[in-house]
């Protein structure tokens, strides 16, 4: 058990770095959810099953849909900017 | 250097993991990178609390036949700590990418630097 | 009441003149010295056209990062110190790990009369089997209390940032991102249709069992939220608006929030503890046994489902 615990926590601390040294964007939130099950599968190896469920769902799950979504709206504003702009216009000098 | 370094592995885990996330929150420049890097740290924090509430061959803290003893459970607070953090960390993830999807609204671009020049030509 | 006073009478009173100068608007000159009468600096156009394409590039060239020298200094100089800054509070925080006492020893300082406590009356108190769920939902009740607040606060805060009107959802509903994405994926909407259902009951399961087994309000909450969340990707807004739409949604947010308000109120006029509970215990193991635990799990996880879908829903169209 202590071995598969090293194991699991060296590959934490990879993908950690290999968060940081990677160029796509979509990349690096793929390997921020893989790290988040790794975490959940070290709480169960630390005997708490509460918090292994509850990371599972949440830090696997919902925050890794909310980046995806995000970057989707940030990539198709990027295509049809006109059209995002023309309906920020009127928008634009209350906002700051 | 105290002599517990070796033994406390996980913790050391959790710090140099803490400190990854802190490098990234400091350096990056994408703001989408600066997100993962905070939520890096969250975790790395509640790894740390966990392995405070771990003992060696206790099980998980569910009362099994009708055992009362404290010896056979591993220790139940940090386990309950915890429990509020990963739901309030998920609230500050989501109003930090709503806040980034404004940003990006207005300037159309995820540089933080980028954003902080026009806001000095701007003149505010 | 209050009444506004005349512009010429505040003008007499000490306030006027106090926050006059405060703010810098008060001319220390006039009146005190003799001066020529005042005029007004006339201004062309063309001058102050002039001044402002002057101020706008003096500020282009101070902060034009490629020719700047002292700037790219300062952009290394700034790279290298804070990197070294992150590795130094690296190496603090590991030489005090080192200090710390063993993990895993049952001797721990950490390991202490409050454990012990919760472990043993744990159980004759609250009467829930899951002894984590039990200390959060009666020995701490306030600190879940405050978290759920803070689901609802960070509900609220986006969607200050990121609601629309209605009717800009329904001009965008068509012209959205969803034109660059197969509408009605046939594999999605079938696996939905079997996973959905799956995922729903287990939710329910892991709330109403949260105080024999492990799990509890959150994790049951999260997940009840994750599943609509896929029901919504696979089969659209309109079917899922029929059966959970912003008014379900204020209703069930605002009930579950005021429900444990109330309860935390009854804890805190009666002695902070929760201890003895109005409601009976029952026989530990049954599904009705635990005490307030069972409704205020129920609470926390429609509020937590709640939050999670109305998350996906703002970041998605702008609108419940």
């Amino acid at each position: 058990m202590n071995i598969f615990n090293m194991i699991l926590l060296g590959f934490l601390v990879v993908c950690a770095i290999s968060v940081s040294f990677s160029k796509n964007l979509l990349n690096s939130i793929l390997i921020y959810m893989s790290y988040s099950l790794v975490m959940s599968l070290i709480w169960i190896l630390l005997e708490s099953p509460d918090l292994a469920i509850t990371e599972a769902a949440v830090g696997a799950g919902v925050t890794s849909v909310l980046f995806f979504v995000t970057l989707k709206k940030i990539r198709a504003m990027q295509d049809d900017g006109d059209r995002e702009e023309s309906h920020e216009q009127d928008q634009g000098p209350e906002e700051v | 250097m105290g002599g517990n370094l070796v033994q406390n592995y996980g913790e050391v885990v959790a710090m140099v993991l803490f400190g990854i996330g802190f490098t990234n929150l400091l350096l990056q420049k994408n703001m989408i990178k600066k997100i993962i890097g905070l939520n890096i740290m969250d975790t790395a924090v509640y790894l740390f609390l966990a392995e405070k509430g771990y003992i060696t061959g206790h099980i998980a803290p569910i009362i099994k036949n009708g055992d009362f003893s404290p010896d056979t459970y591993i220790n139940p607070v940090p386990s309950g700590l915890v429990l509020t953090g990963i739901v309030v960390s998920v609230s500050v993830t989501a109003l930090m990418l709503s806040l980034t999807i404004r940003l990006y609204r207005r300037y159309h671009t995820l540089d933080l630097d980028e954003i902080s020049t026009r806001l000095k030509k701007e003149g505010r | 009441m209050s009444r506004i006073r005349d512009q010429k009478k505040y003008e007499k009173t000490f306030a006027f003149h106090f926050f006059r100068w405060l703010s810098g608007e008060k001319d220390m000159y006039v009146g005190n010295m003799e001066m020529k009468p005042q005029r007004e600096p006339e201004e062309t156009e063309e001058s102050i056209e002039e001044r402002m394409k002057d101020h706008q590039q003096v500020l282009a060239e101070v902060y034009d990062q490629t020719k700047n020298k002292e700037l790219l200094l300062f952009e290394k100089a700034y790279k290298f110190l804070s990197i070294l800054f992150c590795l130094a509070l690296v190496a603090i925080l590991i030489v005090t790990v080192s200090y710390l006492p063993r993990v895993g020893n049952a001797a721990n300082p950490d390991n202490n009369i409050v454990s012990e406590t919760y472990i043993k009356e744990g159980l004759r108190d609250t009467g829930a089997v899951n002894i984590v769920t039990g200390m959060i939902l009666s020995y701490r009740a306030f600190d879940t209390f405050g978290e759920t607040n803070v689901l609802f606060i960070a509900t609220c805060c986006v969607m200050i940032l990121l609601m629309v009107d209605e009717d800009k959802i329904k001009e965008n509903a068509d012209s959205n991102d969803r034109d660059f994405e197969p509408k009605n994926d046939v594999i999605l909407q079938k696996a939905a249709s079997i996973l959905v259902p799956i995922v729903f009951l287990f939710g329910i399961y892991v709330i109403l069992n949260g105080h024999l087994s492990p799990g509890g309000g959150f994790s049951g909450g999260a997940m009840i939220g994750a599943g609509l969340i896929l029901y919504v990707a696979a089969f659209g807004f309109n079917k899922t608006e029929k059966f959970f739409n912003e008014k379900v949604y204020t209703v069930v947010k605002v009930t579950a929030l005021v429900c444990y308000g109330c309860i935390v109120a009854y804890y805190f006029l009666t002695g902070a503890n929760g201890l003895p509970c109005l409601v009976p215990l029952g026989e530990p193991g049954k599904i009705l046994s635990g005490g307030i635990t069972l409704p205020i799990n129920i609470f926390v996880g429609s509020e937590v489902a709640c939050t999670m879908y109305a998350f996906y829903a703002l970041f998605r169209r702008g609108g419940l």
